[in-house]
């Protein structure tokens, strides 16, 4: 039988799709580079990473999320609960691994408990996050007393405050989430459950998958980080402020599809979801230093997200 | 069959995809008042002669001919508008809205600004009647059964005024008694003058429906059969694959040995009653039966897919634990699904993943991380030894032909130590070609001492490749048959509805 000719992608398709938004962060910082004052200075790059740090720590696991076919409105809800709690139990225990401690198992069992609403009982994923996202927030103020919970343990600020190499422990913390991550999703077994689940659950079912189990676990890691940055966040501030962080959640969502993550599932890369979180943070931080107001800077964010979801259109046609 | 001009004219029709050349200057007419077959192995260009006649593809080069005029229909709403409809397998109709709704979607009958009920609900009947079904027009499509759905979208392709209508594989999913059904209605259409171009696998159904028939073959016209009469199947058949098929079955007798799957007072969803069988090492199993049957329900209770009530599994004497393909896979039970796209395959996913997805839980670092090498070399051996068909390990699994996602379905199995597989219609839309590799494949799986159960809807299928068949009706175990009893006509009298056998 003669050899048929073999579907394939088209050259520009498999370019863009392996290093197009790493090319686009390039462009950028280059244009912010020569074009924006005082862009290019130690300061500014400390505070842009700075800046990222949270989005970043939590796209991890969002990341995860996606891929595997759902979302978690909860995060920005958890951030702040876990500050105001670590706050709270370090404030009474003099401890800072007790309130870490219940920050991190807090965020954990949010997690679960979403996990099990959404992979057991097949509850959507986004009204179970929606109601998680505001009880959460709920129990933020109650346990605060809608209050910022200033912390009197010193020894907890240096989770936010210091640093190596000149670089502020936040942002390293940030690299680590990557690197442990990133691992995760491409070296093991259970990265790519995940992106199996979300690219066809029955079939992965079938193919012995175990579809439930993996899906808390993601939830589970999902709350667990989002506390760990809640953390970082109140050691920052020195205090856990139970308001902080409202529409987090939505960055971290936007960082990741602005990183090529399939919000059908299926699909995801880490190096583009890192280049995902930078553009957002150096087109923030541009807009700052070239004093453009806060009102314009959310229509120049949501116009970046839909500028990102068609060229991934595009790309899918080419 | 009446000698009329062309209704329908394809001109030199080219379509370039990066990288591949779909179809290469097809040219060929379809007259009126006639059903004219269209056929060729997966990947022949069929799929995407219908999407340029449905306005979803625009060609590289050429044109469809209308009545003489060349068209090139910009989008779908155009080839409608000009006359054109293109029932697919996967039927376009809402299922949350009803007959009525569905069938005049998109120009609903208005009284000033509010929608007429009654005219829509007289419109519908009308329609209805064209394709003489005996079906509400206020029922939701979702709760009709596919056949029915079917007949719905051709009414609603003759709402819309189409004179040429194209059917793609419509019957794969129907039973005999339906199929049956709907080839009154194109028969019918055909007496109305329609022009109906008609693209299916099935060579019985060619030679009692088609008055001519159209054979691609990589993207190429091979020829154009204006009158069916004369042409014989294997004629057909080899300008389909351009070589000659000798007994695709191959079959050949292997020894067996005891103890291989053992089936007790299985019980559950879709079964009427407790089902118990067994099948040795290296023997080959075959199920047939009508849709609805039961034949599926049993294989995913079997598999784990569904949990049973009641029952037993034994693989090699062990039993079992049910409702979990996990534990059935580690078993060595291994199943692959009746509904390759839905099931079977993770489109998305690379050809590589698709293959090691189960397999590679015992080849971790650690339990946990992936070795890499073992990733790479067992994709590359299985490809090679399955012969899938693709541009690289890497490629998303979605751009394969459908024989060639069964292949890697198959692949994934086949990198796991495996004990008894079940293959629940392996060849359904599958070319010739593919075909008979997967037969091979079952062979040899059986002749290493593997039990096979395989189920079919294609008597010649399950009559060529098992040993032993098994005939299910509505739930239950009809009969079972040694492969010198099941002949054609035993098999499918014990499949027949006991009402409709003695009809």
């Amino acid at each position: 039988m003669s050899q048929k000719p073999l579907p394939s992608l088209s050259v520009f398709a498999r370019l863009w799709d392996s290093a197009g938004m790493l090319l686009v962060l390039a462009v950028l910082l280059l244009v912010c580079s020569l074009g924006v004052d005082n862009f290019l200075t130690a300061t500014n790059l400390r505070g842009l990473a700075l800046a990222v740090s949270t989005i970043g720590m939590i796209s991890c696991t969002m990341m995860f999320c996606l891929a595997a076919g759902d979302f978690d409105l909860s995060v920005g809800s958890v951030v702040a609960f876990a500050g105001v709690l670590g706050a709270t139990v370090m404030n009474a225990t003099g401890s800072v691994a007790a309130g870490a401690a219940a920050a991190l198992g807090s965020g954990a069992l949010i997690g679960f408990v979403n996990g099990v609403f959404v992979a057991r009982l097949g509850i959507n994923a986004l009204i179970t996050t929606l109601a998680s996202m505001q009880i959460v927030r709920g129990l933020g103020f109650i346990a605060s007393d809608g209050r910022a919970v200033g912390i009197r343990t010193d020894a907890f600020f240096a989770l936010g405050n210091s640093a190596w190499f000149g670089v502020p422990a936040p942002v390293w913390l940030t690299v680590l989430c990557f690197v442990v991550f990133g691992v995760l999703l491409n070296q093991t077994i259970f990265g790519r459950n995940a992106l199996a689940i979300g690219g066809n659950k029955e079939a992965a079912h079938l193919a012995g998958v175990p579809v439930t189990r993996i899906k808390i676990v993601i939830f589970t890691l999902q709350g667990m980080v989002a506390a760990f940055a809640g953390l970082v966040l109140a050691a920052r501030m020195t205090s856990g402020q139970p308001n902080t962080s409202q529409g987090l959640e939505l960055e971290v969502i936007s960082a990741c599809v602005l990183g090529g993550v399939s919000l059908s599932g299926g699909v995801a890369r880490l190096g583009s979801v890192v280049a995902g979180v930078l553009i957002m943070g150096v087109v923030q931080n541009a807009m700052n230093l070239l004093n453009i107001p806060p009102f314009y800077q959310y229509v120049a964010r949501g116009c970046i997200l839909l500028a990102a979801v068609m060229l991934d259109r595009f790309k899918q046609r080419a | 069959m009446p000698d009329s001009a062309p209704a329908l004219r394809f001109d030199g029709l080219t379509m370039e995809f990066p990288g591949v050349r779909a179809l290469d200057g097809i040219s060929f007419g379809v007259r009126t008042g006639s059903v004219h077959a269209l056929m060729g192995e997966n990947g022949a260009g069929k799929s995407t002669l219908l999407k340029i006649l449905s306005g979803a593809y625009q060609p590289t080069a050429g044109c469809v001919r209308l009545g003489g005029q060349p068209k090139v229909f910009g989008s779908t709403a155009e080839a409608i508008a000009a006359g054109v409809a293109v029932i697919y397998q996967e039927l376009h109709l809402v299922p949350e809205m009803t007959v009525a709704e569905n069938l005049l979607l998109g120009r609903y009958p208005r009284r000033g600004a509010l929608l007429d009920r009654a005219a829509l609900r007289t419109e519908a009947v009308r329609l209805l009647q064209l394709v003489g079904e005996d079906i509400s027009p206020d029922t939701r499509v979702g709760r009709l059964p596919l056949a029915q759905r079917q007949m719905v979208e051709i009414a609603k392709a003759l709402g819309r005024g189409a004179q040429i209508v194209a059917f793609d594989e419509p019957t794969s999913s129907l039973s005999e008694k339906e199929t049956r059904r709907l080839f009154e209605i194109i028969r019918d259409l055909r007496a109305r003058g329609h022009a109906i171009l008609y693209v299916s696998h099935r060579m019985d159904e060619i030679f009692e429906l088609c008055d001519a028939a159209t054979v691609l073959r990589d993207g190429r016209h091979v020829v154009t059969h204006d009158a069916l009469a004369g042409v014989t199947r294997d004629a057909l058949v080899k300008s389909m694959v351009g070589r000659e098929l000798t007994n695709v079955f191959n079959y050949r007798s292997r020894p067996h040995a005891p103890d291989g799957l053992t089936v007790r007072e299985l019980a559950g969803p879709g079964l009427r009653a407790p089902v118990t069988f067994t099948v040795a090492r290296g023997e080959i199993l075959g199920f047939f039966g009508l849709v609805g049957a039961g034949r599926t329900e049993l294989m995913r209770l079997l598999c784990g897919a569904v949990p049973p009530t009641g029952g037993e599994v034994r693989v090699h004497g062990a039993v079992v634990a049910g409702g979990s393909p996990r534990t059935a896979i580690r078993a060595g039970l291994v199943f692959c699904p009746e509904d390759r796209k839905k099931e079977g395959i993770i489109p998305v996913r690379s050809v590589a993943e698709n293959i090691n997805l189960s397999a590679r839980r015992s080849r971790l670092h650690a339990g946990f991380f992936l070795q890499n090498d073992w990733e790479r070399t067992n994709a590359a051996e299985q490809i090679a030894r399955l012969g899938v068909r693709t541009a690289s390990p890497s490629t998303p699994i979605r751009l394969l032909s459908g024989g060639n996602q069964q292949k890697a379905i198959l692949a994934r199995w086949l990198s796991e130590s495996v004990r008894v597989v079940v293959l629940d219609e392996p060849t359904r839309g599958i070319d010739i070609g593919a075909k008979s590799e997967i037969y091979a494949l079952i062979h040899d799986l059986a002749a290493a001492g593997t039990s096979v159960v395989i189920v079919s809807s294609e008597l010649p299928e399950v009559l060529g490749i098992a040993d032993r068949v098994i005939v299910m009706r509505e739930g239950m175990v009809a009969a079972e048959f040694d492969r010198a009893s099941a002949t054609p006509e035993t098999v499918l009298h014990a499949a027949l509805p006991v009402t409709v056998a003695s009809a």
